[in-house]
């Protein structure tokens, strides 16, 4: 498996994102996920830069790693040029990488990304597109987006938008052979591997919580699970 | 001498921007909530200023949402983009304009990396050519398309129909201006003005006869966080993060917000309905909230554009106060008519937010 402090050294975002912190505590002072959560950018940096396995471990498998919300304003401050939130990614893929991430509330929710997002992606060509943004999914969206929600393809097409039509445009239809395209390079450069992996250890976890988990799509319990609980520990 | 130091910083902080012919990527998240924008930005740059833009329907997301939410791997992204890369070549373009923020960050990102580690490009390149046997150039200018308003900020003010002062009293109208934290925190040379000073925004206020406001948390991230909006059990981060910004602007009585990001200007928009709607409170004096405009409406309300061809009824926050300041004529009852005058239903009104 290789010491984890090895396996960080080799994802090119920790290498150029930690070039020696000297704990002085800018970034945490800018950093917003510091302001709302028990979390502080600096003590990452000194749990890594000590190579303590353990430690490293513990933070690996903690809600900590997940609460940065990758702004990267610590990495316009930081007086050595490091980017903690450039730490937090090598540190949440490896997280990732050996499952440790089903350990924490926050980290189990990358089950309900990978769902929505990934499937998304890979589904329309849009990470993002009005009919994964549900209003009951979304209620802090307002009645303007339940109304948009309802008339999608004539405000679109009132907006300029080619919605779900073949060419050029906003919200166009993206062609399969495109998708096909986008399929072969998630293939080729490893990331239906790191679907598999986080598909793998989710299961797992929702097996051993005994809560109902299906092969795809977000109409499970495990999504709902993930996607909603918080134990009302990570703040305050 | 301050000003002599702020002068210099500056000049460091010059971009190029290409004068002309650009390869068009769009946003997914602009698309989505503010499409007209895009739609905005394009009739400027085709009709007003007959600037060539290309598009190419088989361009895709970056991925940028997938990769900042820890799903899809630097290399997948990396490859993505330099498919993007492909395309632009194929056309015959070697000026790239992303319509999003987090894409053009990553954009900056990749050719970052790939400056300093030669050997990663070359295996990106393999990788592309093995999934799509594609080729590309790395573009020779590479810009956010609210980079290219602003390099056009004084031309857009000759064709100009609007200015943004009110109409009633003859001052500039307030503004706040917001920066998507990917636009210049990252890699602040990239940016105009850098991450210190930005002046992407202020340049097209100032231009168009409006007044910056400068408040403590200015250049706070409006909290979208990614992961912290998407996931539903999170969301609190997200929305503490805007209020705080909200909290610290009200003092200043802004007439108007601003943002170059496709993310912030939705999220400034919609917490403001969420807030008014939690805890009954809003951040102007008459209960209907602070206007949020993207760059491409505030542009496309200056060059005298209808403010519902542009897109702004389908904001949460009512953009009609902020009309009535400018002296723009609308009608409130076509508001929310459909592509072709006919009644589509109206949104419902909040319990507590005034629209
Ligand atoms: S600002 Fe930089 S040097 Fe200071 S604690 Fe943070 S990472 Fe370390
Ligand atoms: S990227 Fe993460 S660690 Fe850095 S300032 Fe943003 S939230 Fe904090």
């Amino acid at each position: 498996m290789g010491k984890l402090y090895d396996r960080l050294n080799q994802d090119i975002r920790f290498i150029e994102g930690l070039n020696g912190c000297l704990n002085c505590g800018v970034c945490t002072a800018i950093c917003p996920a510091a302001e709302f959560y028990h979390y502080d950018p600096r003590v990452i940096c000194a749990t890594v830069q000590s190579k303590d396995e353990k430690m490293i471990e513990a933070l690996i498998r903690s809600e900590t790693i997940w609460y940065c919300g990758e702004c990267m304003s610590c990495k316009t401050r930081c007086p050595r040029n490091n980017t903690p939130g450039f730490v937090i990614m090598a540190l949440r893929k490896l997280s990732q990488e050996l499952g440790y991430f089903t350990d924490s509330e926050k980290g189990r929710q990358q089950f309900a990304i990978k769902r929505a997002i990934g499937g998304n992606i890979l589904r329309t060509g849009y990470c993002v597109n009005p009919d994964i943004v549900s209003p009951q999914m979304h209620p802090e969206q307002g009645p303007v987006w339940d109304w948009i929600s309802m008339n999608t393809p004539e405000i679109m097409k009132k907006m300029g938008s080619n919605y779900k039509q073949a060419g050029v445009g906003g919200m166009r239809a993206i062609a399969p052979e495109v998708l096909e395209e986008l399929d072969r390079i998630f293939e080729v450069t490893g990331c239906y591997t790191l679907f598999d992996t986080i598909e793998k250890h989710s299961k797992h976890k929702a097996n051993e919580l005994g809560i109902e988990i299906s092969d795809e799509g977000i109409g499970n319990e495990y999504f709902m699970t993930v996607y909603t609980e918080n134990n009302g520990s990570h703040n305050g | 001498m301050e000003t002599e130091g702020k002068k210099r910083v500056w000049e460091e902080y010059q971009k190029e921007i290409a004068d002309d012919h650009y390869f068009y990527v769009r946003s997914c998240i602009r698309q989505t909530f503010f499409p007209g924008s895009e739609t905005t930005f394009l009739k400027i740059l085709q009709n007003d200023l007959k600037k060539d833009v290309f598009e190419d329907a088989r361009h895709t997301t970056c991925t940028g949402i997938g990769y900042h939410t820890d799903i899809v791997p630097l290399e997948t992204t990396m490859t993505v983009i330099a498919r993007h890369f492909a395309l632009m070549t194929e056309a015959g373009y070697v000026n790239i304009i992303p319509s999003c923020v987090t894409s053009f960050g990553l954009y900056t990102e990749v050719l970052d990396t790939w400056r300093h580690f030669p050997e990663i490009e070359a295996k990106i390149r393999e990788y592309l050519w093995k999934a799509t046997k594609r080729e590309f150039k790395v573009p020779e200018n590479l810009v956010h398309t609210s980079d290219i308003i602003y390099k056009f900020r004084n031309r857009i003010k000759d064709l100009s129909k609007v200015s943004l002062i009110n109409k009633k009293t003859g001052l500039p109208l307030n503004v706040v201006e917001h920066i998507g934290c990917h636009y210049s925190k990252m890699f602040p040379q990239s940016g105009v003005g850098g991450a210190e000073f930005p002046a992407v925004l202020t340049g097209m206020i100032e231009a168009w006869g409006g007044t910056v406001i400068d408040y403590p948390e200015r250049r706070h991230c409006c909290g979208f966080g990614f992961r912290q909006y998407l996931v539903k059990a999170n969301r609190g981060y997200s929305v503490s993060n805007s209020k705080k910004k909200f909290e610290s602007m009200q003092p200043y009585q802004p007439d108007f917000m601003v943002a170059n990001c496709p993310g912030c200007s939705m999220f400034l928009d919609r917490w403001q309905y969420t807030i008014a709607e939690m805890e009954g409170i809003t951040y102007d004096s008459n209960g209907t909230g602070i206007p949020v405009l993207t760059y491409e409406e505030m542009a496309g309300l200056v060059m005298g554009y209808s403010p519902w061809d542009i897109g702004l009824q389908m904001h949460q926050v009512s953009v009609e106060p902020l009309l009535d300041k400018l002296g723009i004529e609308y009608k409130k009852e076509d508001k929310y008519l459909g592509s072709n005058g006919q009644n589509i239903g109206e949104p419902q009104k909040p319990m507590f937010l005034i629209v």
